[in-house]
């Protein structure tokens, strides 16, 4: 029989991840993330339209779309990043906190993405006078809302979210194949779509005076993602605890 | 007000359009929040609780 006392201790992941204690420290966070997020949000629109120039010599007056365009392009991948690392979360550890932080990811993920291309679309117009070219980058990431689209309907088509969990899991990583496609579908087909910018080897090709309100567009993004992200993991929990307690009351009026 | 030169209509557009789905998700997240907080409450209500927090 195994001892309990000399059973390996759960390591602090291990400790964090249990979906009892997620609930109790994810509780106190969310509402100081949502508010450092509306800061970011203030701060960075303030420098973008009252300190930095409004256009530049190499995207004329369009510029204040990309502070929009930017960090929803982003995150469209970010957020797949998320769910990729999750998809092994399910299958190798089979751990619910996974499923759960998968689940929550996807229809925001899909929101980011709708927003890349839209935002892209009303950039494009003015300056490459199209709204939409099929362009590599442009394709693949309405390839990548497709794939968004279609774990969601995935998710919905099971009633045994653990069968579920593991099929939108294998699911994700096969679409993540369309990630680095995105990303080097610029250097790979080079028609409308300018090559990387920001994080390139002799550092960003941008003024310093855009990349401050563009870096701060992007982290409040990115920090109004996981405040949405954490609240949204701990309804799915929570609507997992109904089911469940839904069960337990229907075995006990059973005769 | 601040002068944004030809394209204005096409910032515009993108700053209420991102507005639109980003304030879209806060309220459909709040709303699925308290939906699920009603209820579980409602459940416990009955008393109906999990195992952990005692019979009812």
């Amino acid at each position: 029989m195994t001892d309990l006392a000399s059973a390996p201790k759960p390591n602090w992941f291990s400790r964090l991840a249990h979906p009892g204690s997620f609930m109790a420290w994810s509780r106190p966070i969310i509402a100081p993330l949502a508010v450092l997020t509306a800061l970011l949000f203030v701060v960075g629109l303030y420098l973008a339209f009252f300190r930095a120039p409004l256009e530049t010599e190499n995207v004329g007056t369009t510029l204040p779309i990309l502070y929009m365009h930017v960090p929803n392009a982003w995150l469209s991948q970010f957020v797949y990043g998320l769910m990729f690392l999750a998809a092994f979360g399910t299958l190798v550890w089979r751990h619910p906190l996974a499923d759960v932080a998968a689940k929550a990811a996807a229809p925001l993920g899909a929101g980011f993405t709708a927003l890349a291309l839209y935002t892209g679309s009303l950039w494009g117009r003015p300056t490459w006078g199209t709204f939409w070219e099929w362009d590599g980058r442009m394709t693949s990431t309405l390839i990548l809302l497709f794939i968004y689209l279609g774990i969601i309907a995935l998710w919905r088509a099971f009633e045994d979210q653990l069968k579920a969990a593991r099929i939108v899991a294998i699911v994700t990583l096969v679409g993540g194949i369309d990630i680095p496609i995105i990303k080097f579908s610029v250097d790979w087909w080079n028609t409308l779509h300018q090559p990387a910018s920001i994080v390139t080897a002799t550092g960003p090709r941008m003024a310093g005076a855009i990349f401050l309100p563009l870096i701060l567009m992007v982290l409040a993004f990115t920090l109004l993602f996981l405040t949405l992200h954490l609240s949204g993991m701990r309804t799915e929990i929570l609507r997992r605890r109904v089911d469940s307690l839904g069960r337990q009351a229907a075995m006990r009026a059973a005769p | 007000m601040i002068d944004l030169g030809p394209h204005a209509v096409f910032i515009v557009a993108t700053y209420l359009g991102v507005a639109l789905v980003i304030l879209g998700l806060i309220v459909w997240t709040v709303w699925r929040a308290r939906q699920v907080r009603g209820k579980l409450a409602a459940l416990e209500a009955k008393g109906i609780r999990r195992r952990s927090e005692g019979a009812a």
